[in-house]
């Protein structure tokens, strides 16, 4: 083996949700392009905008039971939608805003 | 830019667009690439490995000036278990040489930027910064399309084709009406990271040599018995980890992409890998999984769906996927370009696609794939149970010990036998050979 002596022990990188977040370059828009219906959140049981999404977007307040909604984190895959089409609406943000990935 | 009119407007500015852009700014029409990014692959992410059979054709000898990471010597499968692992590793010095088997490590943001530039230099106008958020229609014929102004308005630009490559967060796609909504079923989600090493660890620790790369590719535990994988390719001074499952899987599972990708990393064979390496870049993006039989229309009048927009994808271990995309891109154009010909753009004119998708290895190979996705999701097994017996049968097979040799071979044949019950494993099987092979 010819790793070096340190990358043999070296550690697994695991860096936080916020910090992998903060990697990426966004410019934020003013307005939110996610939009969730509240009345149907609370219905819906599985909830699954609160783990589904890969950028921590959805939060339950539970004192409200409502649905908060961090756009700013949203790294646009859609998954969201498609997994909660009857309260989620989302849209493509405005064009040049959102996401830019350096590397991709 | 109101009252302009293009031969061809195309939407989105990944493999599938600027292979249609290029096709048809060769060809001497006017045509425009509307991207919603800051640029083009502002947006975009893959595994990856660009399949280039076609690239090729459409720039020479392209990986003399395009950024490519490394080109693909080697693929490696294994499935995991909760501490151990069985692979197939293969690679060879046969794709050391051009055209390197049409397979590159590429970084989509650099490589989507690049290829953009191959299209302008032909004369492709692309504006990014720029969303498209429906077609305009003139008695029921797409007929152009509506750019999202600044404060909400929208401007028209004008065309005889639109081409839509918007990926495969189709939305355009639902709204011409040319494809059913996107499921939790027919999408898959993948999250990814980007982690550098020095490049001589990359090469040790890979096996690889200069600009040799390799892709690793796990299933089973790798993804908790999900439909779907994790991966790693070897960039030049970084690898990219990902994993990648059916929406569905996540739902029924109830775990977060980003958590799984942690227990990925986390995994003994997997952090063995990944150990020591600094995370630069974390992303996500969605996948079809549309099967040939649930293929959306891709054709409408005056309208063509390209690209993972039209759901053209390879479910098997292959993928390919890219080299699809462009093949569509590539495809559409001539069917554009026909039609300008014959100044009939209408549905039936522009089948031409659907016809040469046919004919080609494109639809060809998914036809032949068509039931792999299905059988995963009827055959779990395959994903979890089987793999795992495997993996604990192989422990028991090298497990050093007196016990003879026989005798242990013997122990593990019975283990086997009560362990599956052989019919139904031999259906299984049966079954698996149908769908996959
Ligand atoms: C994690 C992952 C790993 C993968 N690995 C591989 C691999 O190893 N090999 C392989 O061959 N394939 C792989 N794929 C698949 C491959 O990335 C896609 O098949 C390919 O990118 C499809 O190209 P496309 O041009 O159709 O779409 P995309 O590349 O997604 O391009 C669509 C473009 O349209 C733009 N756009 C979207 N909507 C709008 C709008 N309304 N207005 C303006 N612009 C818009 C987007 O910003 C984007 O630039 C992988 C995919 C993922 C997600
Ligand atoms: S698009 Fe993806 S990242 Fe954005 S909110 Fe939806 S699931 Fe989260």
């Amino acid at each position: 083996m010819s790793d070096s002596p340190e990358s043999m022990t070296a550690p697994t990188p695991v860096v936080s949700l916020d910090d992998k977040l903060a990697l990426v370059k966004r410019k934020f828009a003013k307005d939110s392009h996610i939009e969730v219906d509240q009345a149907l959140f609370r219905q819906d049981t599985l909830k699954a905008v609160l783990f589904v999404c890969p950028a921590k977007v959805y939060e339950l307040n539970e004192e409200t039971g409502e649905c908060l909604v961090n756009f700013e984190n949203c790294l646009e895959c859609g998954t969201c939608q498609v997994a909660a089409r009857e309260y989620v609406k989302w849209d493509n943000p405005q064009g040049g805003f959102g996401v830019s990935y350096a590397l991709g | 830019m109101s009252e302009e009119k293009f031969d061809c407007i195309v939407v989105g500015a990944g493999p599938s667009g600027i292979a249609a852009a290029l096709t048809l700014a060769r060809a001497g029409l006017e045509v425009v690439v509307l991207e919603r990014g800051e640029y083009p692959g502002a947006k975009n992410l893959f595994g990856g490995i660009l399949f280039t059979t076609i690239l090729n054709r459409l720039v020479p000898e392209f990986w003399k000036e395009a950024p490519v990471e490394r080109h693909v010597v080697g693929r490696r499968f294994s499935f995991l278990s909760e501490d151990s692992e069985l692979a197939v590793d293969f690679a060879s010095g046969k794709f050391d040489s051009p055209p390197y088997n049409n397979s590159f490590i590429v970084l989509r943001s650099r490589f989507d930027r690049w290829f953009a530039g191959q299209a302008e230099a032909a004369g492709v106008e692309i504006y990014p910064e720029i969303v498209v958020d429906d077609f305009i229609r003139t008695g029921g014929r797409v007929t152009g399309i509506l750019a999202r102004g600044e404060g909400g308005e929208h401007d028209e630009l004008h065309a005889d084709a639109v081409i839509c490559a918007e990926g495969a967060n189709s939305l355009l796609a639902e709204k011409s009406g040319l494809r059913k909504p996107m499921t939790p079923g027919n999408r898959l989600v993948a999250v990814k990271e980007i982690i550098r090493l020095p490049r001589e660890v990359v090469e040790d620790r890979f096996h690889l040599e200069g600009d040799q790369g390799t892709a690793y590719e796990f299933f089973g535990e790798a993804v908790k018995g999900m439909v779907g994988s994790g991966f790693i390719y070897t960039n030049r001074d970084s690898i990219s980890v990902g994993v990648g499952c059916t929406v569905e899987d996540f739902l029924e599972k109830q775990i977060s992409p980003n958590d799984l990708l942690e227990q990925f990393k986390a995994h003994p064979r997997v952090r063995a890998l990944v150990r020591g390496g600094e995370v630069v870049e974390y992303s996500t993006h969605m996948l079809p999984e549309d099967s040939y039989d649930e293929l959306p229309e891709m054709v409408g009048d005056g309208l063509i769906l390209v690209g993972d927009s039209a759901g053209l994808i390879n479910a098997s271990i292959y993928h390919e996927v890219t080299n699809l995309a462009m093949a569509s891109g590539v495809f559409a154009a001539e069917a554009v370009i026909e039609a300008k010909q014959k100044g009939d753009f209408s549905k039936a004119a522009l089948q031409a696609y659907r016809n040469k998708l046919e004919e080609s290895f494109v639809l060809k190979d998914m036809f032949h794939f068509r039931h792999v996705v299905h059988f995963l999701k009827s055959h779990k097994q395959f994903l979890n149970e089987y793999p795992d017996l495997f993996i604990e049968l192989m422990v028991d097979y090298f497990t050093v010990s007196e016990t003879t040799k026989p005798e242990v071979r013997k122990q593990v044949f019975r283990k086997f036998r009560r362990r599956v019950k052989l019919i139904p494993f031999l259906r299984d099987l049966w079954a698996a050979r149908g769908a996959m092979v």
